[in-house]
């Protein structure tokens, strides 16, 4: 694309050929303040925080969405500029609740961050009326605190958009405009999947996830209880970045050791899981190609993903695998085989995952997951609250030392920690399949048709006598794509792997705030994918079969994949749910 | 759910028939989302949460943004109207001759707020602009009949009279 | 119809007809088959004082009479002078009625339609320093130009025969056969018609935007009928008086950007206007004017109607756009702008009615024609609609530059019932308040620019010296803070903050430094708005500022509002001297704030009193006075 030339603070700019303002002025080491724009999902030049001044137009205008031309002048930082910013800032904080002290969200509040940049320091400057608003804490994982919204609709963009899912969205008009759900309906009535993108898009604190932390405390510091904690792969991607380090930081070592400061009783993995899963899932694919069984197989690791197929996709729920997530398959383990190996009844065994996910909240409440008689993870916590947690304990989290996971339930394989990334457990599970299928140890074990951030990717294998096309899809958007040309039979595949959140889950709803002019630069999604990736890469073991503990289970405790008790444990059953409900 | 008191939905299978006939007709239509609400609200008079989910399960798009279009839009009511359509002029003359208390009053008898409805769909209450009755104020209306000049003693018996 | 022929010949059948009301002076015995047409206007404001019933009593008195074959009725769109409705008028006789009741179309029939006598009662005349004037002497009808207007309260808007008869559809007969496409869009440039609907942007460069890449790509043609400025109905007005129009006009746009789909977004509000539209599109696609290959050409083109839904932002255009795509209507920020990324993502072209109305005219007369009305940057006419505190409410056409003080004093029938004219709103809420000391600036486009105000779509409101400015900006502000889509902080919050210092301010608590900040405001949602209703919010508010300043400062400094309307500041008193103690007011005052004791002087307690006035109404003596 050809390149124009501009001038920017009379500094001159080549930029190429429809470039907005906003990324053009990166060209020129400029960042002009964005709060509403995210690109690509929500270029609606509403907040008006971006506004510049462009020679010979008539207002300012918003850069996040104003391509340049040849011999444009746009002046970024006169007073005039200035000012506007301060007074829409003024505005917002007009009909903001300011509750900065103690706000879930202080210190990486967006809104904050802005103000303090602009100097806005008569915070009630406009006083008047708010819009009325009620906090909505219906839903299993996350609260709604409209009078923190700003309306810069960053929350619906991702669950219209990315998601496809718009259970929210900007009601009435005006000053009275708020975003909510169909007739008032709350949150966690509606047909909402839990996947926290919302949370994750929004710049204040008008939505976070509902904090565990206190319940976690209380458990560890209760003598009569034994508290396991399990970490999903995709925290440590993403956990060191709350404590300063750059996005793409491996956090497991001091994860580790912070995990074993505060107090938890044993310190494990859920990749030891995923291992598992994949033994069970890949032996569930291998059955239902070879007994004719319902195709494709559609893995049912993302509770976001999973509630989503039952409210939309009814008809699919056969399609899913029957296997639990590796979350609760962890719990499910922990209270059986080794409540019984360490001798500790299941009673006294408080299982609490850390997670990059907020629908890992609801599905703990989920019907048939208490495999023995109890709930198979008792309390779901975020990476972020792991993260408050560490912050509040004192603990200096990049001065730890690094440390490993206890055994047994803390040793994986490259499989499972790439469970994290997009395309990670379809890739884990032909690493175990073909094996199996063809009964020879795998070649190239690396399946990169597979990786990477595309919201859908496609391919196809010869494994033995067998083509298997698999296809993968993350964020429920793209997931909706796919499903519809399954449904229509222009595609048929074996096996599919459903993420909910776009990237999988190291962008997960649960992970680390990114402010919007990262998330608008950077790929947060490949560089924590990448953390992932480079552990499998250096891994001694990369296969879930050869997962020494995962042996030992089996051997010692569950049989064989699939077997009785195995299905007793780690697997579950599916409803078919409504969009939103039926009546009043 | 809705803080609004409403009345039970009584949607007719030929009403809903109607409904899908239009929406049959003029999904293929761009934009025919307002349209079908306009029809709709033709067909039912309102556009219930039933209704709303109707035409979002058919159009396959969230029931949120049906109901985002439907509280843009002044046309649209989110709640049926009784068969005694109450209505207090709130426009400046009225106002400052005491249609508020007058207003206040009726909400207290029906035990129903603004745009809403009685459950036994009998009488609805809204707030209105200016009826150009201005001489008359406070000026209540129920359908077609003006009552000016009410206090808010006289209320009670005006609404009587429908009863 | 499938050929310009066929058009003609229609046309021709027709002249007598049409002529019989254009050129009545050379149609003294009728048109050949009706000795008299009786038109009678059907538009909103006629028809809501019973022209409806007038007419069904009209055809009924007819028929019983054996007359309905030689007298035609025809319902009419408006002939602008709304005041004096219903309006009827009889030719070849040209004899103007007002304010008929159906209770005289008995007298009608029988001392004119049957003696040939005029009833004199019921004939509409003006008086003008002393001299009396009929219909057509009158400043009301001389000073106007219509061309917009033309066909309105001349011909039935329901039969597009009639349109076909005053030379309708023969402009797009002309440009599909005689001219290109670029000939077209360079026609409307040198006209210099610029939109009617607010901004004047120059149409023919609008169109020339859209123009490229034609038959390539899918585009749109949209006509803007969702009128909402309180007080302003010149669309509704030819919407009920000459659908065809839009139409024809529509079609030719269509020929000229490469468009094959039009879309009229239109008030639901407006049910008369939406009936007649219905009736159009049906007939002109029955003509053949609308649908496959018009005129045999190659050209094909089709309309169809989007009804609004109560929101006033969707008359912004991007918003009309979101609203007809079947969202929200909420505007999107510009660039794209609509000629390269409009509806659906195509390239669309939007004008509103009374720019489509000039079309067809211009076409047919030429660009010079055009351009030789007006002044230099604002060519051709403009319609206002009347309003206010002036005799002769209504619609008016006239030539831009004509001055306030002639459309106020001479056609307007000036200020009622002696008062001094303080200002005149134009612009709606976007526009501003031009005072008396601007009385005779000539109106065109830049003019109130620069003065403050702008020309919007066309309402007029007069205001005299009972009005308070700081009220009028009050009442703008809060019909654009009911009105503001929400979507961007400027005007969701802003306009919002400066509503609520106004209230401060007419509640008597103001300060001098919410002057400053109204005005720091003001200029900052100006700037940062995103669209243009959001960016003209505070006109109304800058405009009084400017001019009646010391009205605000009456307010905040005195606690006082000069013209006696806010109410906070007015306290009621009861003059001893005068009192009878009749006990009246006491009696009627809603609060009980009235205390006293028969035949004696009453009292006032100023802390109870909510200033609602009828104690003052109700007073025979004259004895209670507020100030």
């Amino acid at each position: 694309m050809a390149n124009v030339t501009l001038k920017i603070n009379n500094v001159e700019v080549s930029a190429p050929e429809g470039s907005t303002i906003l990324e053009a002025a990166r060209l020129a080491h400029i960042e002009i303040p964005t709060l509403c724009f995210l690109k690509d999902i929500n270029e609606i030049g509403a907040c008006r925080m971006c506004v510049v001044e462009v020679k010979g137009a008539r207002t300012l205008v918003t850069a996040c969405v104003y391509p340049v031309n040849e011999g444009m002048e746009v002046f970024t930082n006169t007073p005039k500029v200035v000012e506007s910013r301060k007074k829409t800032l003024q505005l917002l904080l007009s009909i903001h609740r300011q509750d900065c002290l103690a706000c879930v969200r202080s210190e990486n509040c967006e809104l904050q961050k802005l103000c303090k940049d602009y100097g806005v320091d008569n915070s009630a400057r406009y006083t008047g009326a708010m819009p009325e608003s009620e906090i909505d804490e219906s839903a299993a994982h996350m609260v709604r605190d409209n009078s923190k919204c700003i309306l810069c609709r960053r929350c619906v963009a991702a669950c219209e958009k990315t998601q496809g899912i718009g259970v929210i969205g900007a009601n009435e008009r005006g000053f009275n405009t708020y975003i909510g759900q169909i007739f008032d309906m709350e949150l966690g009535e509606t047909s909402c999947v839990s996947c926290g993108q919302c949370i994750a898009a929004c710049p204040t604190g008008a939505i976070y996830e509902k904090d565990f932390t206190k319940e976690a405390l209380d458990a560890i510091a209760d003598p009569d209880k034994f508290v396991v904690v399990q970490t999903a792969p995709a925290v440590r991607a993403a956990i060191a970045e709350e404590f300063g380090n750059p996005i793409g930081t491996n956090g497991e070592g001091k994860m580790c050791a912070a995990l074993r400061r505060l107090g938890f009783d044993k310190v494990f993995d859920t990749n030891f899981a995923a291992d598992l899963t994949i033994l069970e899932e890949g032996t569930e694919l291998i059955e239902r190609i070879k007994n004719g069984g319902k195709l494709p197989l559609i893995t049912s690791c993302s509770p976001g993903w999973v509630k989503y197929c039952e409210h939309y996709y009814p008809d699919m729920t056969e399609n899913l695998s029957t296997c639990k997530s590796p979350q609760q398959m962890f719990g499910a383990i922990a209270k059986s085989y080794l409540a019984e190996k360490l001798n500790i009844p299941k009673e006294k065994i408080v299982v609490v995952s850390v997670m990059p996910c907020t629908a890992k909240k609801f599905e703990i409440n989920r019907d048939d997951q208490a495999a023995n008689g109890v709930p198979d993870v008792d309390i779901a916590l975020t990476t972020r609250e792991l993260a408050r947690m560490i912050r509040r304990a004192g603990l200096k989290f990049n001065e730890l030392p690094e440390e490993g996971f206890d055994d047994p339930m803390g040793e994986y394989t490259g499989a499972g920690v790439i469970f994290g990334a997009t395309g990670g457990v379809m890739e884990a599970a032909l690493r175990y399949a073909v094996e199996v299928i063809t009964g020879k140890e795998l070649g190239a074990i690396d399946f990169q048709d597979v990786r990477g951030t595309a919201g859908i990717k496609e391919a196809a294998y010869q494994v033995g006598d067998l083509n298997v096309k698999v296809a993968v899809a993350s964020g429920l958007a793209n997931a909706r794509e796919l499903l519809d040309k399954v449904q229509s039979g222009e595609a048929d595949y074996q096996f599919i792997e459903i993420m909910g959140c776009p990237g999988g889950c190291v962008n997960g709803g649960g992970q680390p705030q990114v402010p919007g002019y990262i998330r608008n630069t950077v790929d947060i999604r490949a560089k924590r994918a990448a953390v992932l990736y480079n552990i499998d890469k250096d891994a001694k073991l990369r296969k879930s079969q050869d997962n020494p503990s995962i042996k030992k289970l089996y051997d010692e405790y569950l049989g064989k994949p699939g077997g009785e008790k195995a299905h007793h444990l780690l697997h579950t059953k599916y409803v078919k749910r409504q969009v939103n409900k039926d009546h009043q | 759910m809705s803080k609004k008191a409403g009345v039970p939905f009584k949607g007719t299978k030929e009403q809903e028939k109607q409904l899908l006939e239009v929406i049959a007709e003029l999904r293929d239509t761009p934009g025919c989302l307002m349209p079908i609400m306009q029809r709709a609200q033709d067909i039912y008079g309102y556009l219930p949460y039933e209704v709303q989910k109707i035409i979002s399960d058919e159009l396959r798009i969230p029931a949120e943004k049906v109901y985002g279009v439907a509280t843009f839009y002044a046309q649209f009511n989110l709640y049926p109207k009784g068969t005694y359509k109450v209505s207090v002029c709130l426009g400046t003359a009225c106002y400052v001759k005491g249609s508020g208390p007058v207003f206040d009053e009726i909400q207290k008898i029906l035990g129903i707020g603004d745009g809403e409805c009685t459950p036994d769909g009998k009488f609805s209450l809204d707030t209105c602009r200016c009826v150009g009755a201005c001489g008359l104020a406070p000026v209540m209306l129920v359908n077609d009949d003006v009552y000016g000049r009410i206090t808010v003693d006289q209320v009670k018996g005006i609404l009587e009279k429908y009863n | 119809m499938k050929t310009l022929e066929e058009l003609k010949t229609v046309r021709e059948s027709m002249l007598d007809r049409i002529e019989t009301r254009t050129k009545f002076a050379e149609h003294k015995g009728g048109d050949g088959k009706y000795r008299y047409h009786v038109l009678v206007c059907a538009g909103t404001g006629c028809t809501s004082s019973d022209s409806g019933k007038i007419i069904a009593n009209l055809e009924e008195e007819l028929k019983k009479n054996g007359l309905d074959n030689e007298i035609a009725v025809v319902k009419t769109g408006c002939h602008g002078l709304c005041a004096m409705g219903p309006i009827m008028v009889v030719y070849p006789d040209a004899v103007f009625y007002a304010q008929v009741k159906p209770e005289d179309v008995h007298e009608v029939v029988e001392e004119h339609l049957k003696g040939g006598k005029p009833v004199d009662r019921l004939i509409y005349r003006e008086t003008d320093n002393g001299v009396t004037k009929t219909y057509r002497e009158s400043d009301f009808y001389t000073k106007q130009h219509r061309i917009a207007l033309r066909n309105c309260g001349v011909i039935n808007p329901e039969d597009i025969n009639e349109y076909i008869g005053t030379g309708g559809y023969q402009a797009l007969g002309k440009v599909l056969t005689e001219m290109t496409p670029d000939e077209v869009i360079q026609l409307m440039i040198d006209s210099g018609l610029r939109g009617r609907g607010g901004a004047g942007f120059p149409t023919g460069l609008k169109w020339k935007f859209a123009s490229g890449n034609r038959g390539n790509v899918q585009k749109y043609v949209c006509c803007n009928a969702d009128e909402g400025d309180p007080g302003a109905f010149m669309d509704r007005s030819v919407l009920e008086g000459d659908p065809h129009v839009v139409l024809e006009a529509m079609s030719i746009a269509g020929y000229a950007i490469g468009a094959t789909q039009g879309y009229i977004y239109v008030r639901a509000e407006y049910p008369i206007a939406v009936e007649r539209l219905k009736i159009a599109i049906a007939q002109a696609r029955e003509a053949g004017m609308l649908g496959k290959n018009v005129f045999g050409t190659d050209f094909s083109f089709d309309i169809d109607l989007r009804l609004g839904a109560g929101a006033f932002v969707c008359g912004e255009e991007t918003a009309l756009m979101t609203s007809i795509e079947g969202n929200r209507g909420e505007p999107r920020p510009r660039p794209p702008f609509p000629a390269v990324k409009g509806l659906f993502g195509k390239p669309t072209i939007l004008n509103n009615v009374e720019t489509w109305a000039n079309i067809p005219q211009i076409i047919l007369n030429g660009p010079q024609w055009f351009a030789d009305m007006g002044t230099e940057k604002s060519k051709g006419t403009k319609v206002f609609a009347l309003g206010g505190k002036i005799n002769n409410t209504g619609l008016v056409e006239i030539p831009m530059g004509t001055t306030l003080r002639t459309v106020v004093e001479d056609i307007g029938g000036g200020v009622p019932n002696g008062k001094k004219f303080k200002a005149a709103q134009t612009g709606g809420p976007s526009g501003g308040c031009i005072p008396a000391e601007h009385f005779d600036v000539p109106i065109d486009y830049d003019n109130l620019i620069a003065i403050g105000s702008m020309m919007g779509s066309g309402g007029l409101i007069v205001m005299d010296e009972d009005n308070c400015m700081v009220d009028i900006a009050k009442f703008f502000l809060q019909f654009t803070v009911d009105e503001s889509c929400g979507k961007c902080t400027p005007c969701r919050v802003g306009t919002k903050r400066m509503l609520e210092i106004l209230n401060k301010i007419t509640d008597g608590k103001g300060e001098m430094k919410d002057l400053d900040e109204l005005e720091s405001l003001a200029y900052y949602i100006k700037e940062n708005a995103l669209c243009g209703l959001g960016q003209t919010a505070p006109n109304p508010v800058l405009s009084t500022l400017r001019y009646f300043r010391n009205e605000y400062e009456a307010h905040i400094k005195e606690k006082r509002c000069p013209a006696g309307v806010c109410k906070a500041l007015l306290n009621f008193s009861i003059d001893p001297a005068k009192c009878k103690g009749c006990t009246l007011c006491a009696r009627n005052c809603p609060v009980n704030a009235i205390t006293g004791t028969v035949k004696e002087p009453h009292v006032i307690d100023t802390d109870k009193c909510i200033k609602c006035g009828t104690c003052m109404d109700n007073c025979k003596f004259g004895a209670i006075s507020k100030k």
